[in-house]
């Protein structure tokens, strides 16, 4: 038996383009799977395909035990979508738009209209819900957005990029509201474009580039796979480049002479993988002085999307990237767990 | 919670065209709503018409040849079943620029991931926009009135023309939501829709008696679908000016109209409704 959402093979391509390559995923009942990846990595494209909103090419996928190709009525039944884009009628009220989706939704007039009511007040909506939603602001919109695609409580949920474009504090409250929801079983499958994000909310991440799957794994698998945490150094004279390098590959995670110690020449910084955190981190520092070694700079960084991307890719999430199925350039495979022996960061630095 | 599941299955799914009634009014509630809060589209709809009367009855009244008559009075009461028929057409500009406005938009996605039927995002628009048509005829027939229109016949002749006019204008929305759906911006969507309706309107019986026309631009103004309804309408009113051509649609200008009306609504519903599915948005 599948799980609330499944997808295998999905293919879609736009003219020449190709959106989805091979997207296989699974996603078990009253969890939350994550799909992280760049602009144009295909997530809106999977998001659409698994919502019947778009047909994909090829491909298999079932949502809450339906097939979306074959029973696409029944699964816009069981299904909620919240867009990148607030998806309301600017012009009508926040209760006329969730009264509306009620009534869309096959319930009857009184029904919805309860609902409505139910919906404005715990999304903090109640005191702005007569007014109309362009008066509404940013995050509000997104609240009404998200309130409209639980009009009827659905089995299974979809989010696309539901906090790209919010301020912090806006992001916070959605992510409360995001988690109240999953506590209560839904089953929900979320992109976006933030590790922070994803770590935040899901149970398991799936990166996705070049319309495909490259890993899937909870958040502290993707990390390790990263390399975890880094020390970056900016050293101040030119000359010590060599010789903080050295010294910081004594350091470096798997042992000196890996060469998993990064050089950029031109920044003065050097970056090597490490575990042990502050505590290492103040013996760097010492070492450094006790040699003379001066810096302008010195820091542990976490592994970002981009550091994620190096890793699982050889190459940094761009935005917008168009150069889908130059496949065998190293580093790029469908398949978990191959990119082992090669490391982090490599193609990144000189 | 439980209740909202019972309210959703007890609307059984197969009751397919009962859904697609319930949720084009649904949709069509929508967009009257917003014509409400939006009025500005309304008001321009109406003085546009207002100003066709006014001008034509006054700067080409006195001027044109009715039926071997010359008199203002005469044009003013052929010219109003033209008018009329030309601004129920014109409504297809307003449902081409909403439709494309909405495809624009990221509502069309949440529309398109509800369990509703398909056809009712662009059957709702059409019916608000024929609410709106009614308003403009109601309002423009007071100002004919103002200006010296006059019918000549029984109640329900009257009413059956304004029917004609209705269904006529339902029929060239959906002409409007065609192009709606195949423009990429509302503004591409508002000279799409109304470029076409000027050799449509013009090239008829509209505005001067076409029997005055050379011989095949004639033809084509008598079997312009535009025409059955403007001759039928004139009949219906009693008004001077009704065309003795022996053109089919000439003679039997309210079937013709209702003819027309129905394949148009036919051809371009299925053609939009198509349209809409496959549309990637």
């Amino acid at each position: 038996m599948p799980g609330a959402i499944y997808a295998e093979g999905l293919v879609k391509s736009f003219g020449k383009v190709k959106a989805l390559d091979g997207v296989d995923l699974e996603v078990p009942e009253g969890t939350v799977l994550g799909l992280l990846g760049p602009n144009g990595a295909g997530k809106t494209t999977t998001v659409r395909c698994l919502t019947t909103l778009l047909r994909p090419d090829r491909g298999k996928a079932v949502v809450a035990g339906l097939d979306v190709l074959k029973q696409p009525d029944a699964v816009r039944r069981s299904i909620g979508l919240s867009g990148q884009f607030a998806a309301v009628d600017e012009y009508l009220t926040g209760r006329e738009n969730l009264q509306m989706v009620g009534q869309l939704y096959q319930m009857r007039a009184k029904a919805a209209k309860v609902r409505a009511d139910e919906l404005l007040e715990q999304f903090h909506l109640a005191d702005a819900a007569d007014r109309i939603a362009k008066t509404y602001s940013g995050g509000m919109r997104r609240r009404l957005d998200l309130a409209a695609a639980l009009v009827v409580s659905p089995p299974v949920m979809f989010m696309d990029e539901p906090t790209t474009g919010l301020d912090p504090r806006n992001r916070q409250q959605l992510w409360e509201v995001i988690k109240q929801l999953v506590s209560g079983g839904t089953t929900l499958l979320l992109t976006t474009q933030y590790l922070e994000e994803a770590d935040h909310l899901a149970h398991d991440i799936a990166v996705v580039d070049q319309g495909r799957v490259i890993a899937q794994g909870t958040s502290d698998q993707l990390k390790a796979r990263t390399g975890g945490e880094r020390v970056e150094v900016v050293v101040h004279d030119r000359e010590h480049i060599a010789a903080a390098s050295a010294l910081l590959d004594k350091f470096s995670l798997r042992g000196p002479g890996k060469g998993d110690t990064a050089v950029e020449d031109h920044m003065r910084k050097i970056t090597t993988p490490v575990s042990g955190g502050a505590k290492l981190l103040a013996e760097i520092i010492r070492e450094l002085d006790a040699d003379g070694i001066e810096i302008d700079d010195i820091g542990l960084r976490r592994p970002t999307l981009d550091d994620v991307f190096l890793s699982l890719t050889g190459h940094v999430a761009e935005a917008g990237r168009e150069d889908a199925g130059d496949e065998g350039d190293d580093g790029k495979r469908t398949a978990e767990g191959q990119d082992r022996g090669r490391r982090p960061g490599k193609e990144a630095v000189k | 919670m439980s209740a909202v599941t019972d309210a959703v299955r007890r609307t059984p799914a197969g009751n397919r065209i009962g859904r697609s009634i319930r949720d084009s009014l649904v949709v069509a509630k929508r967009n009257l709503i917003r014509m409400v809060r939006i009025p500005e589209v309304v008001i321009f709809g109406l003085i546009q018409p207002i100003m066709f009367v006014v001008l034509f009855s006054y700067v080409f009244g006195g001027s044109m040849d009715i039926g071997g008559s010359t008199s203002p009075q005469v044009y003013r009461e052929f010219l109003m079943a033209g008018i009329f028929a030309q601004t129920v057409t014109f409504a297809t500009a307003g449902a081409g620029a909403g439709i494309a406005e909405d495809m624009h938009k990221g509502l069309v996605d949440r529309f398109r991931s509800l369990p509703m039927a398909r056809g009712a995002v662009l059957t709702g628009r059409t019916l608000a926009d024929l609410v709106q048509t009614a308003l403009t005829l109601l309002v423009l027939a007071v100002v004919a009135l103002l200006v010296g229109w006059r019918t000549h016949t029984s109640a329900g002749e009257v009413i059956g023309a304004f029917g004609l006019l209705l269904l006529t204008g339902y029929a060239f929305t959906w002409i409007g939501a065609v192009i709606g759906l195949s423009v990429r911006t509302p503004e591409a969507a508002t000279s799409g829709g109304l470029v076409w309706l000027f050799p449509v309107t013009f090239v008829s019986n509209a505005f001067v008696d076409s029997s005055n026309m050379t011989p095949w631009l004639r033809h084509i103004a008598d079997w312009n679908p535009f025409s059955a309804t403007v001759q039928a309408c004139r009949e219906l009113f009693g008004n001077p000016g009704v065309s003795t051509s022996d053109a089919w649609p000439m003679q039997h200008p309210v079937w013709a109209s209702l003819l027309y009306s129905v394949l148009i609504i036919v051809v371009f519903r299925t053609l939009a409704v198509r349209k809409y599915r496959s549309a990637a948005a």
